[in-house]
């Protein structure tokens, strides 16, 4: 045998050691990348699960920065995740918009009545069609929406006070900086 | 004759595979004519289910494999065309939903990685087999190939 080909079972081991490595590094497979990141918030005409009289649009919602959140009362995570949209409302820097998703108007307006609504309002999506526009696949799930009307970060699962503070907040605080730029940019 | 044991196995496994044609049926949806049924079927049977990790759309009860089922039925009675469907799922749920996913930077490896460790294997195994064949061609002095043929000569006369 040739000396370089003593080299090769190592060189074998070596790449299926990097191939693994890279396999295993990946990101938990139930986190889907969103196709949806940089794009329009889709075009939507739902009612306000408090008042299904009035229908709500996407227009209503432009104009701000908004956390775009996906719940349930189905959800379980949902309930985990509530008190810190209850506190990132009260702070009142960014609205909270509810997509009350594949649920039951009446069961979602006892839950925000049992629980305290943190939202500026929630559509409700009873059929999920909404949910399939944003390309969501469970809930819970939360956009950051800049004024523009543009998805600029998807989370999915809850949004717990370290998801809040480490991931969402920056976002929301660079896509606010952007704005007040631009504005003083064209001023 | 099959034995006991495996004759029930053996059942077990042609339910089982009987079963799964029965899948795409569950929502019991109307068409209005066999073609698009058969575009439906292909298209739930091709795409993934987003929440399932290895499911199909047709293979999946999950309540979004549902809703997207349902989403496909609009769209293919409206007639929508098959690669419209494909894009309408790819712009929301990306590369994930497509089984056979497009080609892009992110899918090259996966595309041409197998053709790749083709080409190496081959280029090894051409360098295995030409390293051998040069082995074979040892330099022999005279006298030791004279005594190769004394040795081989000897050998066949026997």
């Amino acid at each position: 045998m040739s000396k370089p080909s003593l080299f090769v079972p190592l060189g074998v081991f070596a790449l299926l050691a990097m191939l693994l490595a890279a396999g295993f590094g990946l990101d938990d497979p139930h986190h889907l990348p969103s196709a949806l990141i940089g794009k329009p918030m889709p075009e939507f005409e739902l009612v306000d699960v408090l008042n299904p009289d009035r229908v709500i649009r996407k227009e209503d919602l432009l104009g701000h920065v908004s956390l775009i959140n996906v719940w349930a009362t189905w959800c379980p995570n949902c309930v985990v995740e509530h008190p810190q949209f209850l506190e990132i409302s009260r702070q009142g820097s960014i609205r909270v918009i509810g997509v009350n998703y594949h649920d039951d108007i009446e069961k979602a307006q006892q839950w925000l009545q049992k629980y305290e609504n943190p939202y500026w309002v929630s559509v409700a999506d009873t059929e999920g069609t909404l949910g399939i526009d944003l390309g969501v696949y469970g809930a819970p799930e939360t956009f950051v929406m800049d004024a523009k009307g543009y998805i600029r970060y998807r989370h999915v699962g809850p949004v717990t006070r370290n998801v809040w503070l480490d991931t969402l907040l920056p976002v929301v605080d660079a896509v606010k900086r952007e704005q007040v730029e631009q504005t003083a940019a064209r001023g | 004759m099959l034995n006991r044991p495996f004759k029930s196995v053996a059942i077990i496994c042609l339910l089982w595979s009987v079963s799964g044609a029965g899948f795409g049926a569950i929502d019991a949806y109307e068409f209005s004519d066999p073609q698009t049924q058969e575009r439906y079927r292909i298209l739930v049977d091709e795409l993934r289910c987003p929440q399932c990790l290895n499911t199909n759309l047709a293979g999946s009860d999950s309540m979004i494999a549902k809703d997207l089922r349902r989403e496909i039925h609009r769209l293919v009675q409206a007639g929508t065309s098959d690669a419209e469907v494909r894009q309408f799922m790819y712009e929301r749920y990306g590369d994930f939903i497509l089984y056979r996913p497009r080609v892009n930077k992110n899918t090259l490896l996966l595309w041409f990685g197998p053709l790749l460790l083709l080409a190496l294997g081959l280029w090894l195994l051409h360098r295995f087999i030409f390293s051998k064949s040069k082995e074979s061609g040892v330099d022999l002095s005279v006298e030791d190939q004279h005594r190769l043929h004394e040795l081989l000569d000897d050998t066949e006369n026997r």
